[in-house]
C-alpha cells in the first residue's frame, strides 16, 4: 500500500483538525475519508472496463443546543483545498441552526483509551494491486476459450482511511481494505452458468486457477438438464446464499422498530421477540470488529442518521451476539434509544458470522451433498426484496445453477426458481448446519462483503414459481 | 427560466479539460473525454414528526476516459489543477495498457457530430438548494402533520431527497457541453400497529419522484394535501380488508404501479449492453437478444414503447449524454414487436446501428459511463379510454395501485410485484380493498395479455431515483410514463400463504 496525495500540501488529518477548529457551535464531529480504488471488469473472455479512483471527503456534523433540544445537520463535500473548509463548516452550522430538535440527540462521545495511530498517513491502493491477478486472469481467459467457456466477472480493491475527530477531544482513525472477486462461467450458448465469489483484503489469497476449476466442475454438472416444478424442497443453501438472507435479517434487527411494533422482531403489547428461540439447532449469528481474517471498523462512523445516530460517532463497537445458541439476543440500538428505554447501546458492526453449535466438527458442503438422499443444491440467490415486512417475507430468484442431488450425488442441473421465504422463519427449518467459511454475498457484496457463513440444509424451502432464466 | 449555477460555471472547466485531453493525445489516445461533475444530494427524514436525519452531500471531481490502442482506460480524482488533470490522463492510459492485453475486441465508437459550447438545463422553476433549509424542513413537517393524529395512524415516516447535478463534458472530437439537472423525491408513509395482537400495516404516498424543483412540494405536478387527506381512510380499509384468494385474475394496473413493471421487464431488458452480455456477471443478460430485433413478439398489438431522454420533468432527461451524443426519443417496441434498443456509442458501432441514441451516463465523477436507461414509457391509446372504462370491462379482477415490492430474474422473464393498494373488481365495479396480493408472470406472457391501454388522460410519469447497475455499482434516476392498462388472466399469489402461514 502507498500513501495518498495531499490537498495543497495538507494531510487529511490536518484538514479534519482545521475544520474542527473552525466550528463555533455546541458540538461538532468531523469525519474525513480518503478512498482509493481500482477495478477490472470482463465479459466473454475480454476485459470491458477498468478504472482507478481517488476521492477525499469531509463530513462536518454540527450540533446546536437550544431551549427545545439539540439540533444537528451533516454536510459533506469533496475537499481539494484547505480554503474550502470555511464554507463547509459554515454550511453545516447554518443547516443545524435551521433544523428542529433531533429525535436521537445524545451527548457526544468522550475520549477513551485506544491504540489508533492518528498521525500515520492515509493508505492507498491502485491498479498495481492486480499485478499478479491480471496475468492469472489472462491465463483463465485462454483456458476458458480453449474449453469453449466464457468468463464474466469483476475484481475490485478499495482502501478507505477514515479519520474522526470531535469537539470533545476524541480522535479515532481506521484503515479498511475491501476486495472482492466475482467469476461467472457460461457455456458458449449461455445456456449453462456457474458463479463463484471471494472476499479479500489484499489479493494475496486469491487463487484464480482453483476458482476456474470449480466453475468448470459446476458447468460439467450442468450437462444433464432436469426440469422440476415449483414446490417446497429440501434444499442445501451454500454460504453465499445464507449470507444474503442473514444480511437482510441483520439490517432489519433494530430495537426501536421492534419496540414500536413495526418489525418482524416485534411482539404484542410493545414487547419484542428478544429471548425467543428462533433456531432450534442452536445457531449463533454474531459480529466482531476484531474477527480474525475480516476485521471491520472498531468505532461508529455515521454521516447520515436514521437507523444509526450521528450523535454516536466514535463510540466503540464491540463483539455482539445477535442470535446466541438459537435465541434472539440483541437488536441494534442507538444511545438515545438506549437511554429512553433503559437498555444497552448496541451499535451496528460491519461484519456478520453464522455458526452452528459444533462448528469444528461440522461438515463441508461436499459432505452435506454426500449425506443428501434427495434435495436441491442452490448456487446463489438474486434480486431479494421484502414482500411483507411483518414476517420479513422476501422474494428472489435462484441463479447460476440449481442442482438435483440424489443418493449423495449431483444428478444434473435444474431450472431456476423464484423463492418466497422469510429468513427469520427459515431459521426454524434448518435441519443441518455445515462448517462456517468466509464467503462473499452474491447480491449484497456491493455493500457488505465481510461475512462467514455455513452451508445449511433447510426443509421445505419455498420455490414458488419456475423461472425460465438460465 | 432556470440557468446553470454560477458557482459551477466559475470552476476552471476549460483549462482542466485542455490539460487532460492534450496529455491523452500526447500519449497516443485515439479518443479521450473529460468530465467535471458536481452532484449535490440533500436528504431530510422525519420520524413521527421529529427530525431523524438531515444531510447535504456534494461530490465534485474529475474523470478522464481514453481509448488507447483499442482499449478503454479510466481514472478519476478530486484535485482541480491542470497538473492533476494531466495525471489522470496518464493513469487512464496506464489502465488502458493493462486492459489491452486482456481485451479481444478493439473499441470503436459510432460517429457523432461535434457540439462546441453546448448547454442544457432541465425544466424546473426553483432550485431546491436555493430554498432555506428551515423552509424545507417546515414543509415536510407540515405534510407529515396531515397524517399524524389521524385515526388509525400510529406512526408517520416522511422523507425528502433533492438532487442538483452539474456536468461539464469535453472530448477530443471538439464537443463541450455544460448541463444542469434538478430532481425531487418526497415520500410519506402511514403505519398502523396492532398493539394488542402484534402485527402492523403501512401505506405510502403515490407521488412519484420528478425532475422538478421546489415547486413540486408546493403544488406543481402533484396535490400532496389531497393525497395525504385520503391516506388514513385508505389505510384503515386496508387493515380490515380480506386476504386475497390466490388464483388467476384480470388486472387493471394503475400507472403508479405499472411504471415499475415497465422498468424491470422492458427498460432493463432492452439495454443493448445487457443483451450482449456486458452485465452478465452482475445484473444479468436479457431474453430480448439481438438476433430477435425486429421479430420478437414482446406483447400484444396495443403495446407501443419508446425511449426518450428529452421529455420535460423526466428523471433521465438531459440534452447530451456522457459521450457527447445529442439526445432524442426513439422506438423500442412498436405494435408489440421489439424494434430498438437503448445504446451507447460503442454498442451502436459494434452492431452497425448508426448513431447512438444517447444512453451513456455516469452517476458521478468517480464512475465510467455505462449504457443507462432512457425514460422508457408505454404509450397511451389514441382514444380517450378512462381507467373506469378499463375496470368496467372486468368481471372478476383486481385494480392494482402503487408500487411496493419488486423482483425479476436475471434474464427478465419471471417477475413478482406487490403494491400499495389492491381493489377487488366485481362485475365492472370496485368492491373494496384486498390485501396480501402479489402478481407474478413471465414478461412476454404478461405483455401479451395486455388487452387495452387507457387514453392520454390516464397517463402518469412515474419513476425511480436509484436504479442500480454496473460494477462498480452506479445509481441513476429514470422516469417511466404509462397509462392505466388491462391485463387478462394473470397469476395472483397470496403473500401470507407464500410465507407458509
Amino acid at each position: 500500500m502507498t500513501s495518498t496525495t495531499e490537498a495543497g500540501g495538507t494531510t487529511i488529518q490536518q484538514l479534519v483538525e482545521q475544520a474542527l477548529a473552525l466550528s463555533s457551535v455546541s458540538g461538532c464531529v468531523v469525519i474525513g475519508e480518503e478512498l482509493t480504488g481500482a477495478n477490472l471488469r470482463w465479459a466473454g473472455n475480454s476485459l470491458t472496463t477498468n478504472g482507478q479512483t481517488h476521492s477525499r471527503k469531509l463530513t462536518v456534523i454540527s450540533m446546536v443546543d437550544g431551549e427545545q433540544g439539540t439540533t444537528s445537520a451533516a454536510v459533506s463535500r469533496a475537499i481539494a483545498d484547505p480554503d474550502e473548509l470555511g464554507a463547509l463548516v459554515a454550511a453545516s452550522e447554518a443547516a443545524a441552526r435551521a433544523a428542529s430538535p433531533a429525535d436521537d440527540a445524545a451527548p457526544l462521545i468522550e475520549p477513551y483509551p485506544h491504540s489508533d495511530d492518528w498521525d500515520a498517513p492515509a493508505t492507498a491502493t491502485g491498479i498495481e494491486v492486480f499485478s499478479d491477478f491480471a496475468p492469472a486472469l489472462g491465463r483463465a481467459f485462454a483456458a476458458a476459450e480453449q474449453a469453449d467457456r466464457l468468463l464474466y466477472g469483476y475484481a475490485e480493491h478499495l482502501m478507505s482511511s477514515i479519520f474522526l475527530a470531535s469537539s470533545t477531544g476524541l480522535r479515532r482513525r481506521h484503515d479498511q481494505p475491501t476486495g472482492r472477486l466475482e467469476m461467472n462461467a457460461k457455456s458458449r450458448d449461455l445456456s449453462r452458468s456457474a458463479w463463484a465469489g471471494a472476499q479479500t483484503r489484499d489479493w494475496s489469497d486469491i487463487d484464480v486457477e482453483a476458482m476456474n476449476a470449480d466453475l468448470a466442475k459446476r458447468l460439467d454438472w450442468s450437462a444433464t438438464r432436469i426440469d422440476l416444478p415449483a414446490g417446497r424442497y429440501e434444499t442445501l443453501l451454500p454460504p453465499t446464499a445464507v449470507a444474503d438472507l442473514m444480511i437482510y435479517l441483520y439490517w432489519t434487527a433494530t430495537a426501536r422498530d421492534a419496540e414500536e411494533g413495526r418489525s418482524v422482531f416485534a411482539a404484542s403489547d410493545g414487547k419484542t421477540r428478544l429471548g425467543e428461540a428462533l433456531a432450534p439447532l442452536g445457531i449463533t449469528l454474531r459480529s466482531d470488529p476484531a474477527e480474525p481474517g475480516m476485521p471491520s471498523l472498531p468505532f461508529q462512523v455515521v454521516t447520515e442518521g436514521g437507523e444509526e445516530s450521528v450523535f454516536d460517532n466514535g463510540a466503540p463497537v464491540a463483539a455482539t451476539r445477535w442470535i446466541d445458541g438459537g435465541v434472539l439476543s440483541n437488536l441494534q440500538r442507538t444511545r438515545n434509544w438506549a437511554e429512553r428505554t433503559g437498555q444497552p447501546h448496541v451499535p451496528f458492526v460491519d461484519n456478520l458470522i453464522m455458526q452452528g453449535p459444533d462448528d469444528a466438527d461440522a461438515k463441508s458442503l461436499d459432505e452435506l451433498i454426500a449425506g443428501t438422499e434427495r434435495g436441491l443444491l442452490l448456487t446463489c440467490l438474486w434480486y431479494i426484496r421484502t414482500v411483507d415486512p411483518q414476517t420479513l417475507l422476501v422474494t428472489g430468484l435462484t441463479r447460476d445453477g440449481v442442482y438435483l442431488i440424489e443418493d449423495g450425488k449431483v444428478r444434473g442441473v435444474v431450472n431456476n426458481f423464484r423463492f418466497n421465504e422469510s429468513p427469520v422463519d427459515l431459521l426454524s427449518r434448518i435441519v443441518e448446519v455445515g462448517r462456517t467459511e468466509k464467503t462473499l454475498p452474491r447480491e449484497w457484496g456491493d455493500y457488505f462483503t465481510r461475512t462467514a457463513m455455513p452451508a445449511v440444509r433447510v426443509r421445505d424451502f419455498n420455490l414458488s414459481t419456475v423461472s425460465q432464466a438460465s | 427560466m432556470a440557468s446553470i449555477d454560477a458557482a459551477f460555471l466559475a470552476l476552471p472547466t476549460s483549462s482542466l479539460a485542455d490539460a487532460a485531453l492534450s496529455r491523452a493525445r500526447q500519449l497516443g489516445a485515439s479518443h479521450a473525454d473529460f468530465r467535471l461533475e458536481r452532484v449535490r444530494v440533500a436528504s431530510l427524514a422525519l420520524r413521527d414528526g421529529q427530525l431523524d436525519s438531515s444531510s447535504d452531500d456534494e461530490n465534485l471531481g474529475l474523470a478522464v476516459r481514453v481509448v488507447h490502442e483499442g482499449a478503454w482506460g479510466f481514472a478519476s480524482g478530486i484535485d482541480r489543477t491542470p497538473e492533476a488533470a494531466a495525471r489522470l490522463a496518464e493513469q487512464a492510459v496506464a489502465t488502458a495498457k493493462l486492459s489491452r492485453v486482456l481485451s479481444s475486441d478493439p473499441v470503436e465508437l459510432a460517429d457523432e457530430p461535434a457540439y462546441p459550447d453546448a448547454s442544457w438545463v432541465s425544466a424546473y422553476d426553483l432550485n431546491p438548494f436555493e430554498v432555506a433549509p428551515a423552509e424545507r424542513l417546515a414543509r415536510l413537517a407540515e405534510l407529515s402533520d396531515l397524517l399524524r393524529g389521524a385515526a388509525g395512524v400510529d406512526h408517520v415516516d416522511a422523507s425528502l431527497m433533492q438532487v442538483l447535478e452539474n456536468k461539464f463534458y469535453a472530448d477530443t472530437a471538439g464537443t463541450t457541453t455544460t448541463q444542469q439537472r434538478v430532481r425531487m423525491h418526497p415520500q410519506l408513509t402511514a403505519v398502523q400497529v396492532d398493539r394488542a395482537n402484534g402485527g402492523f400495516s403501512s401505506m405510502r404516498t403515490l407521488a412519484p419522484p420528478a425532475g422538478r424543483g421546489w415547486e413540486y412540494l408546493t403544488g406543481a405536478g402533484w396535490d400532496f394535501e389531497a393525497e395525504l387527506t385520503e391516506l388514513p381512510e385508505l389505510l384503515a380499509e386496508h387493515v380490515k380488508a380480506p386476504s386475497v384468494a390466490p388464483g388467476r385474475y384480470d388486472l387493471v394496473v394503475d400507472p403508479s404501479n405499472l411504471w415499475l413493471t415497465i422498468h424491470e421487464s422492458i427498460g432493463h431488458a432492452t439495454e443493448l449492453d445487457r443483451a450482449l452480455g456486458y452485465e452478465a456477471a452482475y445484473a444479468g443478460t436479457s431474453f430480448a437478444t439481438f438476433d430477435k430485433l425486429g421479430s420478437l413478439r414482446y406483447g400484444s398489438p396495443v403495446m407501443n414503447v419508446t425511449g426518450d431522454r428529452t421529455v420535460p420533468h423526466g428523471l433521465s432527461s438531459i440534452g447530451y449524454d456522457d459521450e457527447g451524443v445529442a439526445t432524442a426519443d426513439f422506438d423500442i417496441i412498436s405494435d408489440g414487436v421489439l424494434v430498438g434498443y437503448q445504446l451507447n456509442r460503442q454498442m451502436a458501432a459494434a452492431k452497425g446501428l448508426g448513431r447512438s441514441n444517447g444512453c451513456a451516463f455516469a452517476d458521478s465523477p468517480g464512475h465510467i459511463p455505462l449504457q443507462r436507461m432512457a425514460n422508457v414509457s408505454l404509450q397511451p391509446s389514441p382514444d380517450s379510454r378512462s381507467t373506469e372504462d378499463l375496470i368496467g370491462g372486468v368481471e372478476r379482477g383486481i385494480y392494482v395501485v402503487g408500487d411496493k415490492s419488486w423482483s425479476i430474474d436475471m434474464q427478465r422473464y419471471n417477475f413478482q410485484f406487490t403494491g400499495q393498494r389492491f381493489f377487488k373488481i366485481s362485475n365492472g365495479r370496485l368492491a373494496g380493498q384486498l390485501r396480501d396480493v402479489a402478481y407474478q408472470a413471465s414478461t412476454t406472457e404478461f405483455w401479451g395479455s395486455m388487452e387495452a391501454v387507457g387514453g392520454r388522460q390516464t397517463y402518469v410519469l412515474g419513476g425511480a431515483f436509484n436504479c442500480g447497475k454496473g460494477q462498480p455499482g452506479q445509481v441513476a434516476a429514470v422516469s417511466h410514463g404509462c397509462p392505466s392498462a388491462l391485463f387478462r388472466d394473470v397469476n395472483v399469489l397470496n403473500t401470507v400463504t407464500e410465507g407458509g402461514r
